[in-house]
């Protein structure tokens, strides 16, 4: 051992339409709560890493790497930011696990941020957009959720699933943010709610599908000389992987499998010397609900085409064999793209130090984030474990 | 001789009916169908203008003729609905059908006879072997004022006819025009809907040039109604053109195989050619067809064509005018708003 | 500056109105959209620009009824994946058909239409969409 990495501090602003705060206020917000958390010392962090998506195109700022340092008042730090679509949370996590893992730093705060409810429904659909293949996608009327439809079509055609599955995934996920203060929608909706819900793109629905959402969180990161130094109960990373895939959804052999997902998920868990059965809870990226399905499928809990049953039978709920996203997911407890893959760390950390409450997951020792990119371009995959 | 080597058309999928305009505006719908001699017209999609639209008859008429597209020399489009005020849709047309860039283009417009008119010029620079061949198309998605009388009739098509030499589908023994200043139907730069002086547009409008034309090509051909299989002459209802043909004594089964305007209402710079079409698409080799077009402001040009017997080698090659005035979908007054730019706050 | 990427939708002209992608000379495979390297062969490819037929059948489809402004005329509208009869699968609007009716599997052809406008005063960007075969001679 020797050069692990830890979590030492976590942190969120609450996540939802935030029309009083600005990208700035809520990234402090999240920062500040890691700091306190991990009681770190500011003068001990040697780095900021900052993942977000569009912070250009839906607040007309970037440079966000100078601006988190500059609002924390943490000076001349080496600050940068990263991008990969909806993964970029991830990407920011991933970044300063290399960073330390290396030697390079020591401590390192690390954020995922997005403001989006600033411009207008067109303007975030078409920002959303570019994460897949704009020129060949976008352009030509593909909405997000109409490529999420495509994939949902095809899992229905080739493996059963139901639109009631679909929405199974949505009322689990709400039933979990009830109990998340963090999360924008923290109240249960029954399935004929949501499967009454209006379409977005056949089979898709606005209940199947992730909101617009303001929020950023934030993780104090470092190797394990500081983690001793500041914390009795680390959380150790595991593994951290990533793999790519093609940026078009057209130009995958299969829809109905995430491939990139498939194989860092794979890695990751040979990495960490885990089978799947080893990890105690799970944070999949359900930008809409089928893919969750999805990567239920494909990170191993299920055989491909039986994550619309997993769910319809419990085994991936609250008290199910394999708990899936029991912060409510990116479906209730809200998507700001750029923040997304942080705040999943954040809640497998928390389940870890056995804090969640009435979303806690008994006696959690391992658990696992999934956090994708476009339509599964990006995937980055990390397993967080405790001593 | 100079000929048509081939012809393509396209007609949108839309329709609405006569009686569903008049219910909004308050009129006796059935009386009115029946009077124009409209009972639907055409629409186009959302996503259909007279570029598209001259493309997918072009495409036809380069695959009926079995020509290599590099072949064509000259392109002319005719319209008064062309997508750009400034910037031609021949060279849309001319990149979409992969057409050489070694070859002329321009727009032409002249009311509902710019089509015939880039017939015309075609015939010159094929007859002159300035050009192998030449493609002329008359194209409109024309458009009505809300609550107009042309508002029943002004439809949206195409038609593409490429003319060359070497084995015509039907030859074009001649052409002869007559044209005038008449103002009888107008639209102003910068205007969304055209003008019209009403009963103007008859006597000294319709009729006055298309008889003139037809006595010209009789004259000029040195022949009488009986010498003629077909008369297509231009339909802007099915109401004008009988009417000519009364006048002029053709007997109602020549004329009768044309009047396309009262299933998909008036093409405008389509509408004439898309009659003619409609015969090349039914006529037996020999016969011979009559064709007068008209445009307001005004002008009309007359063709003697006679049908060969190289056409029983291209048909079926693409859809017909029955094929696509058979494929149709009706919607309603809101819709066609819709998709025709009549809702403002859309944009 | 070219005014809102006149030039990007030059530079695409012949891709997007006449489905001209490419293929590689060396393992065969066709590609469209067109790719500027063979993914397969890599450094060995040699990719040819190929046309393609614009026939094909529906691979999967969504019903689009929330979309950005410039779409809205024509909402509810069907995205779908096009498996073209060479082999590459493309991303479209189907055209010409009732939105209940589209399946998948369903033989679709490309037509040419309008696919976006750069608002009133822009260009108009024109490209290929689909529509369903007519059941008669000439259609496919």
């Amino acid at each position: 051992m020797g050069n692990r990495v830890a979590i030492i501090g976590v942190g969120m602003s609450k996540f939802g339409e935030l029309w009083e705060k600005n990208l700035r206020e809520i990234t402090l917000e999240a920062g500040m709560m890691a700091i306190f958390d991990s009681q770190i010392s500011g003068k001990d962090i040697d780095a900021i890493c900052v993942g977000n998506m569009s912070a250009g195109r839906f607040t007309g700022q970037e440079h966000l790497g100078a601006l988190a340092a500059d609002v924390g008042g943490l000076g001349n730090l080496p600050a940068y930011s990263v991008e990969a679509a909806c993964a970029s949370g991830g990407a920011a996590v991933r970044q300063a696990y290399m960073s330390i893992k290396s030697g390079e730093h020591d401590a390192m705060l690390v954020f995922g941020c997005e403001k989006m409810s600033d411009v207008n429904q067109t303007e975030a659909m078409n920002t959303i957009s570019v994460a897949s293949d704009w020129e060949w996608e976008g352009l030509f009327g593909a909405t997000f959720p109409a490529l999420f439809g495509m994939m949902a079509r095809r899992h229905m055609m080739e493996y059963g699933t139901t639109e009631e599955q679909l929405s199974l995934v949505t009322v689990k996920n709400h039933a979990n943010a009830a109990h998340n203060p963090f999360a924008q929608f923290q109240r249960p909706v029954p399935l004929k709610v949501v499967m009454g819900s209006g379409l977005l793109a056949d089979p898709i629905r606005i209940l199947h599908s992730s909101p617009v959402t303001d929020g950023a969180a934030a993780l104090v990161m470092c190797n394990e000389d500081v983690a001793k130094k500041y914390s009795d109960t680390p959380i150790y990373i595991d593994a951290s992987t990533q793999g790519s895939d093609t940026l078009a959804l057209h130009d995958r052999e299969s829809i109905t499998e995430m491939k990139a997902v498939k194989i860092s998920a794979r890695q990751a868990l040979e990495k960490a010397k885990l089978s799947i059965n080893d990890i105690d809870v799970f944070e999949l990226h359900d930008s809409f609900t089928i893919s969750e399905i999805m990567l239920t499928e494909d990170v191993g809990i299920v055989e491909k085409g039986q994550g619309g049953k997993a769910v319809e039978e419990g085994l991936t709920e609250l008290g199910g064999k394999f708990p899936v996203n029991p912060s409510g997911g990116l479906k209730a407890r809200g998507h700001p793209v750029g923040a997304t893959g942080v705040a999943q760390v954040v809640e497998i950390a928390l389940q870890l130090r056995g804090e969640c409450e009435k979303r806690q997951v008994d006696g959690a020792e391992k658990g696992m984030a999934v956090n994708t990119g476009g339509t599964g371009a990006t995937s980055i995959v990390h397993i967080l474990g405790r001593d | 001789m100079v000929g048509i080597i081939g012809y393509g058309v396209y007609i949108p999928r839309y329709r609405i009916k006569t009686e569903e305009i008049a219910r909004v505006w308050g009129e006796p719908g059935e009386k009115l169908a029946k009077g124009l001699g409209v009972f639907e017209k055409s629409v186009p999609g959302p996503d259909e203008d007279v570029a598209t639209i001259s493309v997918e008859a072009a495409r036809n008429a380069v695959k009926y003729a079995r020509i290599d597209p590099k072949d064509i020399g000259a392109i002319y489009v005719g319209s008064e609905s062309h997508p750009y005020a400034v910037k031609p849709t021949g060279t849309i047309v001319a990149e979409a059908i992969e057409c050489t860039s070694e070859m002329t283009c321009a727009d032409f417009e002249f009311a509902c006879k710019a089509g015939t008119a880039a017939i015309q010029t075609c015939m010159g620079l094929v007859s002159s072997d300035m050009i192998k061949i030449g493609l002329a198309i008359g194209s409109d998605t024309a458009q009505g004022r809300p609550g107009d009388a042309l508002e029943y009739s002004a439809a949206a098509g195409g038609v593409a006819i490429l003319v060359g030499k070497g084995k015509p589908v039907a030859t074009i023994e001649t052409t002869v025009s007559f044209t005038t200043d008449t103002p009888d139907f107008w639209r102003r730069e910068g205007e969304d809907f055209p003008s019209h002086g009403a009963r103007f547009t008859g006597e000294p409008a319709y009729f006055r040039h298309v008889g003139a034309a037809a006595n010209l090509l009789f004259r000029k051909t040195g022949t009488t109604v009986d010498d003629w299989d077909y008369f297509v002459f231009h339909m802007p209802n099915g109401k004008f053109p009988l009417a000519m043909g009364r006048q002029l004594k053709v007997p109602n089964e020549k004329l009768e195989d044309s009047l396309v305007v009262r299933q998909i209402g008036n093409t405008y710079s389509g509408s004439a050619m898309m009659g003619l079409a409609r015969i090349l698409d039914i006529a037996e080799p020999g016969s011979k067809i009559f064709m007068v077009s008209y445009g307001s402001g005004a002008g009309s040009d007359a063709f003697a064509i006679t049908v060969e017997d190289e056409i029983t080698k291209h048909r079926g090659e693409v859809p017909t005018v029955d094929d696509y005035i058979a494929r149709k979908t009706y919607v309603e007054y809101a819709t066609y708003a819709k998709y025709r730019r009549k809702i403002k706050a859309l944009g | 500056m070219a005014e809102k990427g006149v030039a990007g939708v030059w530079r695409k002209i012949r891709a997007i109105y006449n489905i001209q992608g490419n293929q590689c000379k060396t393992c065969g495979n066709y590609y469209f959209p067109p790719r500027l390297v063979c993914p397969t062969c890599r450094r060995k490819g040699q990719l040819e620009i190929h046309k393609f037929k614009g026939l094909g059948k529906i691979y999967s489809f969504a019903i689009v009824r929330q979309a950005p402004d410039h779409f809205k005329r024509q909402m509810p509208y069907v995205i779908a994946q096009v498996e073209l009869d060479e082999g590459p699968r493309l991303t479209a609007q189907i055209v010409n058909v009732d939105v209940d009716k589209v399946e998948i599997g369903m033989r679709v052809r490309a037509c040419f239409r309008k696919i976006s406008e750069q608002g009133h005063e822009g260009i108009i960007v024109y490209g290929y969409k689909f529509e369903p075969t007519m059941e008669v001679t000439g259609h496919d």
